[in-house]
């Protein structure tokens, strides 16, 4: 039971970090500065929420583990993100796509959360509802500009919309983890978000004037992120992000 | 940057940090519109807590003074000690003045 527990927030955890990690590789690149620290203050939301979500699983294990042993030893197989945040961060309309599909998830998400039997996440959804409700502000907003700006913005949004539709359907693909913690009454029911998450996806879109990607029941979608099997990308995050730990343990400053 | 036609236009973002205090001007940022300017002015005006609500100005609705007229504008003003209220003996019992 603790075992599928710490699987279940790490998968969380996981989410939170790598899109995290994805966002802060604009900080010093966005097209403007406003938006450059719109995008590093949303970094840190996310990676704010895997820190207290990998403190939760250190608290659980034992072990002398750590929130840092988290993100910064384990390998690719270990983690249990989705796809689509460890892609390569892409063009400016590429971000806010996927920003946009995963904060709408994570809005109906969290909302779940907060009824879950377990005290901690269902306060830590909590407390993060504020931070997923404005995130989905921002990148909603943005789809809609650029889909209703020029006919270059439309031309990059309405493609990265398509581009990553094929990765949304992992978010609401259950594994055996949490179907376990579904049937403990701690994980979130994610087939029933599934109908809520189309609607906000289908009015911004409608809004924005970008066509809705086709949605055929049974469609193939990626996955394999919640089980450890992962794209060829996440490698070279975590070698970013872990490089420092692994060649010099315990380094601080 | 060198075309400004191209340019989102400029405003002026006030914050106010607590209920009852007024509106300060913190600086300014551009913007395609009034809510963009709003919600921009959040991420970059109160991410560390420094305020509960924004005013966003679209900074060509602003009329200055002109800082040549600063002789005729304000030096008059410099002789007038009587206009401060420090003539006044305060009775003890009133406090906060």
């Amino acid at each position: 039971m603790n075992q599928t527990l710490i699987q279940y927030i790490l998968q969380l955890a996981d989410n939170g970090l790598i899109h995290g990690h994805r966002l802060s590789e604009w900080c010093g690149h966005a097209p403007i500065l406003e938006v450059d620290i719109a995008l590093s203050n949303m970094a840190l939301d996310h990676i704010g929420v895997a820190r207290s979500l990998y403190q939760y699983a250190a608290q659980l294990e034992g072990n002398e583990k750590t929130e840092d042993s988290y993100p910064y030893h384990r390998d690719v197989r270990e983690f249990y993100n989705v796809l689509l945040l460890e892609l390569p961060k892409g063009d400016f309309a590429e971000t806010i796509a996927r920003c946009f599909y995963f904060d709408a998830f994570q809005f109906h998400f969290y909302q779940a959360l907060q009824k879950s039997k377990d005290a901690q996440l269902a306060a830590i959804a909590e407390k993060s509802l504020k931070e997923v409700t404005y995130h989905l502000r921002f990148s909603s907003e943005w789809v809609i500009r650029l889909g209703d700006g020029t006919e270059e913005s439309k031309h990059k949004m309405q493609r990265a919309i398509h581009k990553y539709w094929e990765y949304t359907g992992e978010f609401f693909d259950s594994n055996s983890i949490e179907e376990k913690m579904l049937a403990e009454g701690i994980a979130v029911n994610i087939l029933l978000l599934k109908p809520l998450w189309e609607k906000t996806i289908a009015e911004t879109l409608q809004e924005a004037s970008i066509a809705y990607p086709l949605n055929k029941e049974g469609a193939w979608f990626h996955k394999g992120g919640k089980d450890g099997i992962h794209t060829e990308h996440l490698g070279f995050l975590l070698a970013e992000m872990q490089y420092l730990q692994r060649s010099y343990p315990g380094a601080s400053w | 940057m060198s075309n400004t036609k191209h340019e989102w236009p400029l405003w002026e973002i006030f914050i106010r940090s607590k209920a009852g205090l007024d509106h300060k001007h913190v600086g300014s940022l551009h913007a395609a519109d009034a809510q963009m300017a709003i919600e921009m002015a959040r991420d970059v005006y109160t991410r560390r807590q420094e305020g509960i609500s924004i005013w966003a100005v679209e900074s060509g609705h602003i009329h200055a003074s002109n800082p040549d007229d600063a002789s005729s504008f304000y030096d008059p003003m410099n002789d007038k000690v009587y206009r401060h209220p420090t003539f006044y003996q305060l009775p003890d019992e009133i406090t906060h003045m």
